[in-house]
């Protein structure tokens, strides 16, 4: 892994690019005001890059979802199967994760284990619980009949929540993978940039589940 | 460029995505931003639901309105969760987003309007068997 990097230190990387940026002032090839971006912006920004590029993957599934909405095959519609209860529990779900996820990445960088691990489970605990519904929610459709082969409105539905299901699933994962990390490293500049990462992916599973309940659930029962 | 200079200009280094401005670093400030963007974000998802299940909004318009509420709420995790603005250090930031939007909006809309233009233009499965027998 990659050694411990310096230019990102206690005070957060930017404070110290200040203090560097008079010695890269005669590097003109350098952005902006002639300062070399540290290793935290890189990273995040690579992510950055990453995340929408996932989010325009995300994209193509939406449109074929909403392309063949209609293609019922004679089977069920997304009137019959969907349960909007069970939908606002998710939500609300995922919406607190955000928030505790943010709240962990704020207790992380002051150093606070009980903040820090105590927000890191709790977002693991609302993300399993909206995992956990999910799939229960995709078990009583396929024992009704609903599952993915029966339309192609329902492929394109369990390909489109199943992707963003599995998405979630990952991040948990990712989660555990952190909070085992920062246990057995503790908060080194190279965990605090994955751990950044991971906020933004964490967040930006959030973002597509806002279209995706408004696009599929919400639109699917007002239809 | 001089070192005061460089103390002046410093907004002109970037931000990586997910981190707050460069100015000061108050864990208490960080947490009200989430508060606010939690508050608007569950304000906005309600207002999805209840328009969705209710009669108050003229049918028709009811699309249009989920679609608007949803934008506005992803706009909301973007500035308060994401902590992106529109500061010069967020610049590249807001950039390779904007070409992100480009190519989302490009993938659906245009998904949508040419796969209903061939639905229009295509024959019915039964006029299609007629053709055959």
């Amino acid at each position: 892994m990659s050694a411990f990097d310096p230019a990102v230190g206690r005070d957060g990387p930017n404070q110290v690019e200040r203090a560097q940026g008079s010695l890269d002032i005669q590097h003109s090839t350098k952005h902006a005001a002639g300062v070399a971006a540290s290793k935290r912006i890189i990273a995040g920004y690579g992510f950055w890059i990453f995340l929408l590029s996932d989010i325009v993957m995300f994209s193509a599934f939406f449109a074929s979802y909403a392309v063949l909405v209609d293609a019922t095959a004679g089977g069920p519609s997304g009137r019959g199967l969907f349960d909007l209860g069970n939908v606002g529990i998710e939500t609300a779900c995922l919406l607190l994760s955000s928030f505790t996820c943010g709240l962990a990445a704020i207790g992380a960088r002051k150093r606070n284990g009980f903040w820090f691990y105590g927000a890191m489970a709790a977002t693991f605990i609302l993300g399993a619980a909206f995992l956990c519904i999910e799939i229960r929610e995709f078990m009583s459709m396929i024992a009704l009949g609903a599952g993915p082969t029966r339309s192609a409105f329902l492929s394109a539905f369990f390909t489109l929540v199943g992707c963003h299901g599995l998405h979630v699933a990952i991040g948990l994962l990712w989660l555990l993978t952190m909070m085992a990390q920062v246990f057995a490293k503790g908060y080194r500049a190279d965990i605090l940039r994955r751990l950044l990462c991971f906020s933004l992916f964490w967040h930006a599973l959030d973002i597509i589940w806002v279209g995706l309940f408004t696009m599929v659930y919400l639109m699917g029962v007002t239809q | 460029m001089r070192h005061g200079d460089q103390d002046e200009n410093s907004h002109y280094v970037d931000t990586a995505p997910g981190d707050d401005s460069l100015d000061g670093y108050e864990a208490a400030e960080e947490i009200r931003t989430y508060l606010i963007g939690l508050v608007l974000a569950t304000l906005l998802t309600l207002a999805s639901f209840l328009i969705a299940r209710t009669a108050l909004v003229w049918e028709p318009s009811i699309p249009v309105a989920l679609a608007v509420l949803a934008i506005a709420q992803m706009g909301v995790h973007l500035v308060f969760f994401l902590h992106i603005t529109t500061g010069p250090d967020n610049v590249n930031n807001v950039l390779a987003l904007a070409f992100g939007v480009l190519i989302v909006l490009l993938v659906i809309v245009g998904s949508l309007w040419i796969m209903a233009h061939m639905n229009r233009n295509m024959l019915s499965i039964d006029q299609i068997m007629q053709m055959q027998s």
